[in-house]
């Protein structure tokens, strides 16, 4: 039954419709997928069984009712950060372990009521700070295209899974390119949204004012229909929009007469690898065939945007992480002599080099005497960035380059030098310091069978904008996301 | 030690390095002229978003301290913050 883990939800609905296979069947075909390939995959943390069986059930009498919901009966993978009822829950940290949260988050409580089922957890580096899935306090996963590489990250399970034919849908969450790099590392479409689009209660907070909830699909249309689900106002979430939700908007409608803005700075940018540069430029070629506008547009604090993030999230994430102390949850020192010694103790044991890393870089950016030097110049920087993007939408309805400036890379090459790790996110953190939408799509392989990605940016709320130029993409050029032979 | 983080010998070189030449990279920011720029915290359009202040169920006692490391009579038990006089 190995073609039933190659679809689309699309496909997938029609075909619960016609009784082709049930629910149960469909969950039933990737839990063998997952049996054959995760032992080499690894995307996976651990598997819900008690929510797959009553969810897949309920999905076929909700079939049986005539229910025509697209999401009923599609299997589902869920990052370690979003809290799940009951459900282990870590962040990818050893100091989460055995944390069952008491309640479930906003957009996965979003995609159960419209009927999709949760096969299980998916891997990730340690509380989101990663590039490559290595970070994990478990085990790293490997990229089912080459399974010595790694599958991108943070949100490297999420993206394998999808790429490997385990699951149909992930959700991933991205801070500075953790759903697009990996999605584009794996072959697979990924999106953040709109900073503000997606709840993000239930969320372990990372970064705050730049974390998004997104997708992972193996089709713009499927990315559409998850972000449609779980997208919308929610008083849960003080900085959620109340805006309407209308991302399938002109879905269809193609490029003709639209302007695709190209940053010259894109192709310049630290690391990028002819493959990438010539895989974009097909792409490029393939939009103005289709009827596209092509514009030069400059960016001209792309440099410096690096930079920036890494003040920004560091200084957030100190802050957030500072909840994680020993004494509500997760692990903890309970032998100490005294509070202070079982804080050091808890967070020496369970947080990992990178989160530690970021920690001390943003308690030192945040530090009185520092400040002004390191996060308040930071955030005035941000507002060049984000002006950069507001005067290049003036000239373009949507921005296009590469996701990531390399492809999959060799387990263990990056992680001796940081530097070159945050290096992988240059193209796409751009996008959460201004708060835009961007999707990742396949755009090809190299000549070593490694897939590139293109990205799509568009103006804040226009997801319809980013989804309707990534689909003209998959049409004009026929390439499509699939599911790696894992021979 | 604001972090709480329980360094110990050989971090510090080890991090010391790292965060050197990571530091070394953000310095390039000082090239950039922006006395006269607005600092950016968020990109979010709406503010001061309240709720109406109606009680709602919360997590019960039991709910909050199922995940506590330690717990003795619905407290959440943590070892001694005060020095012993």
């Amino acid at each position: 039954m190995s073609e039933l883990t190659e679809l689309t939800i699309k496909e997938t609905a029609r075909l619960l419709r016609l009784r082709s296979f049930s629910a149960a069947e469909l969950v039933t075909a990737h839990v063998e997928q997952i049996e054959r390939v995760d032992h080499r995959v690894k995307a996976f943390l651990r598997f819900t069984p008690e929510l797959w069986e009553k969810q897949a059930d309920e999905a076929d009498r909700r079939i049986a009712r005539g229910d025509l919901g697209p999401l009923v009966g599609i299997p589902m993978a869920v990052k370690d950060v979003l809290c799940v009822r009951g459900v282990e829950t870590t962040a990818g940290s050893q100091i989460l372990k055995g944390f069952r949260p008491p309640y479930t988050g906003t957009a996965v409580a979003r995609l159960f009521d419209a009927g999709a089922v949760m096969l299980g957890v998916t891997n990730c580096d340690e509380f989101a700070m990663g590039s490559s899935t290595e970070n994990s306090g478990y085990f790293p996963t490997r990229n089912p295209w080459d399974l010595d590489r790694v599958p991108g990250g943070s949100s490297g399970g999420s993206a394998a899974a999808v790429a490997a034919g385990e699951a149909m849908i992930a959700l991933g969450t991205d801070t500075g390119g953790s759903i697009r790099q990996p999605a584009a590392l794996c072959g697979v479409v990924g999106m953040k949204p709109t900073y503000g689009r997606v709840s993000r209660y239930g969320l372990i907070a990372f970064a705050s004012s730049l974390d998004q909830i997104g997708p992972f699909t193996r089709s713009v249309e499927d990315a559409a229909i998850v972000l449609e689900a779980m997208g919308g106002h929610d008083p849960l979430d003080a900085t959620s929009s109340t805006r309407a939700n209308d991302v399938l908007r002109d879905f269809d409608a193609g490029v003709k007469g639209m302007r695709i803005g190209v940053p010259r700075e894109y192709n310049e940018v630290e690391g990028m690898e002819p493959a990438v540069k010539a895989a974009i430029e097909a792409a490029i070629k393939s939009l103005r065939e289709a009827g596209a506008e092509i514009v030069d547009v400059g960016l001209p604090h792309t440099d410096y945007g690096l930079a920036a993030y890494y003040i920004i999230a560091p200084a957030e994430c100190s802050s957030n992480l500072a909840r994680f102390d020993g004494v509500r949850y997760g692990m903890s020192s309970q032998d100490a002599l005294n509070i202070t010694e079982a804080y050091e103790r808890t967070r020496r044991k369970g947080f990992g080099t990178e989160v530690r890393r970021r920690v001390m870089l943003g308690t030192y950016a945040l530090s009185s005497g520092y400040y002004d030097a390191y996060y308040l110049k930071a955030q005035k920087v941000r507002t060049l960035i984000k002006r950069d993007f507001d005067a290049a939408f003036e000239k373009c309805d949507a921005i296009i380059g590469a996701t990531s400036p390399t492809v999959a890379f060799p387990i263990g090459s990056k992680t001796q030098d940081p530097l070159s790790m945050y290096l992988c996110d240059v193209l796409t953190l751009g996008g959460n310091l201004a708060g835009l939408p961007g999707i990742s799509v396949p755009c090809g392989m190299t000549e070593q069978l490694l897939p590139v990605g293109l990205q799509v940016l568009a103006p804040q709320w226009r997801e319809d904008v980013a989804l309707r130029v990534a689909r003209a993409y998959e049409v004009a050029s026929g390439v499509k996301a699939e599911v790696a032979p894992l021979v | 030690m604001l972090a709480r983080i329980g360094l110990e010998p050989g971090d510090v070189e080890f991090y010391a390095e790292q965060l050197s030449g990571i530091l070394a990279h953000i310095d390039r920011l000082k090239e950039l002229d922006t006395d006269a720029i607005p600092p950016t915290a968020q990109v979010v359009e709406v503010a001061n978003t309240l709720r109406e202040d109606v009680p709602r169920p919360g997590l019960s006692q039991d709910e909050a301290l199922a995940n506590a490391p330690a717990a003795v009579d619905g407290f959440f038990r943590v070892p001694s913050i005060q020095e012993e006089a």
